[in-house]
């Protein structure tokens, strides 16, 4: 049985349909890659997975189990096990970083602070800021931030961590800190989604690439099949440009 | 002049005076407190109650609505008299001090929601995505991650209006509650010069109005969200 399997999702912003009749089953420990072009609705795929925005058809399964978005229990119960990590970071600026990553832990899983601060301190050393555990957002680099989110969102302990182009917004040169913590994430056999430019990265990590346009799955497969030998022409016009970059 | 508020200052600073003085500074603090007070907690109630979502809330989203737009529209004098001939029709024996504190926080409570949606709506909107996508429910998001970023934009303009409040309550005279203003009337008809008396009571509204603006200051570096703290 599959991890996740999503059948004929649509989701609309307004009257624009953002996703038309999205399928397809993802198991557990792969690293799924959603590539394409700006606005093709691999951002908005993963706000509906985790809940932001309410799909307007379809059917959503989490080990077999349909989830009602419009169900309050259930979406809690799926944002208990999918966490998603954003472009822009995302970081609450009132709390430093130990705070960042353990309010949610303590609040709402009703951890005591020891355990949650210990299990914070364990994840922040893995990303490489255990030395910042004090320092508020807006004295961190943007490597620094996104790392920080990435931890706030293991903190967690989530089945399926969702990743929103979360290189997108750093420097080249901040990218490989953050890109090297999603190694190690994969290594450790979480199951990943994962929305990229990062072409070369996403061949690397990647168990399945998914390639979407206008809001519709177009082509899926393995990067090989994908990056190597792309069966629709909108895939490899869009392959074909970003290897020449 | 200056000789005649010299010769008049003994009398005028005599111990009846100064009581009766001290009473008409308390009822103006009372009421500027009270409608501080109450304002703010009503006032955030409102702002959080129209920033809520579903179909459940809606008439109570409408009324705060109504109320805010309603209420920082009529002038302060013209609420005195609604709340004054409200007892009236109601037939219900109250004094005037009530009639008054019960306007005070009328107007300071839609104002102030004003200030509070503002500073709630200035927080960035990925702050409530992040908070969602871990769980918390609308309260907790409050409590945890909008409202401390937001006392750094609802307290300046918050306290300005404060300051700007104990001032309004000077129209309470009209109806006859002896605060300030109607002290300083009384003592300006008892024939004592006009400079001596408001002169007086411009220092009090100022030793009312001064620790309250600089509080205001303290509480906005103490509640500075990061490093500016």
């Amino acid at each position: 049985m599959p991890q996740l399997e999503l059948v004929d999702l649509r989701a609309n912003y307004g009257d624009h349909a953002v996703l038309e009749r999205i399928s397809f089953s993802v198991d557990k420990g792969e690293i799924i890659s959603l590539i394409g072009p700006s606005g093709s609705g691999k951002s908005t795929l993963l706000r509906v997975l985790v809940g932001l925005l309410p799909p307007a058809a379809g059917s959503i399964r989490l080990d077999g189990q349909e989830v009602d978005y419009k169900n309050k229990a259930s979406v809690r119960d799926v944002r208990s096990r999918m966490a998603i990590v954003f472009q822009q970071y995302n970081l609450f600026q009132n709390m430093d970083v130990l705070a960042n990553v353990t309010i949610a832990p303590i609040k709402v899983k009703g951890q005591s602070p020891a355990d949650a601060q210990a299990y914070a301190k364990q994840l922040l050393d893995r990303v490489g800021l255990g030395h910042k555990l004090h320092a508020y957002p807006d004295q961190l680099s943007g490597g620094q931030q996104q790392r920080v989110a990435i931890a706030r969102a293991l903190a967690l302990k989530p089945e399926i961590v969702l990743l929103d182009e979360v290189t997108s917004a750093l420097d080249p040169e901040l990218v490989n800190e953050v890109l090297d913590v999603i190694r190690l994430l994969a290594a450790d056999g979480m199951t990943i989604f994962f929305v990229s430019h990062e072409m070369a990265f996403v061949r690397e990590v990647s168990s399945k690439v998914i390639f979407m346009a206008d809001g519709n799955v177009v082509e899926s497969g393995t990067p090989a099949q994908i990056f190597d030998s792309p069966q629709q022409s909108r895939t490899r016009d869009f392959v074909g440009k970003i290897l020449r970059h | 002049m200056f000789q005649q508020i010299v010769d008049a200052a003994p009398r005028f600073f005599s111990y009846y005076n100064v009581l009766f003085l001290l009473q008409a500074l308390a009822a103006t603090f009372l009421l500027s407190l009270v409608g501080c007070v109450l304002g703010f907690l009503f006032g955030f109630l409102l702002a959080v109650t129209r920033r809520t979502t579903g179909w459940r809330l809606l008439p109570l989203r409408v009324l705060t609505i109504v109320y805010t737009e309603a209420f920082r529209r009529i002038p302060f004098l013209v609420t005195l008299m609604l709340v004054f001939f409200a007892f009236q029709a109601v037939r219900l024996e109250t004094s005037m001090f009530t009639v008054a504190l019960i306007s005070v926080c009328l107007i300071a409570t839609a104002f102030i929601a004003e200030i509070v949606r503002g500073g709630l709506t200035s927080v960035h909107h990925n702050q409530w995505d992040a908070a969602a996508a871990m769980n918390f429910t609308y309260l907790e998001t409050l409590r945890y991650v909008i409202v401390p970023q937001a006392w750094k934009v609802m307290l300046p303009p918050a306290f300005s209006f404060f300051v700007l409040f104990i001032k309004d309550t000077a129209l309470a005279s009209q109806i006859g509650v002896i605060e300030l203003t109607f002290a300083g009337k009384v003592f300006a008809n008892k024939g004592f010069p006009s400079a001596l008396v408001f002169g007086t009571i411009l220092v009090l509204y100022f030793l009312l109005s001064w620790p309250l603006a600089r509080f205001g200051r303290w509480m906005e570096v103490k509640l500075a969200p990061t490093r500016t703290r």
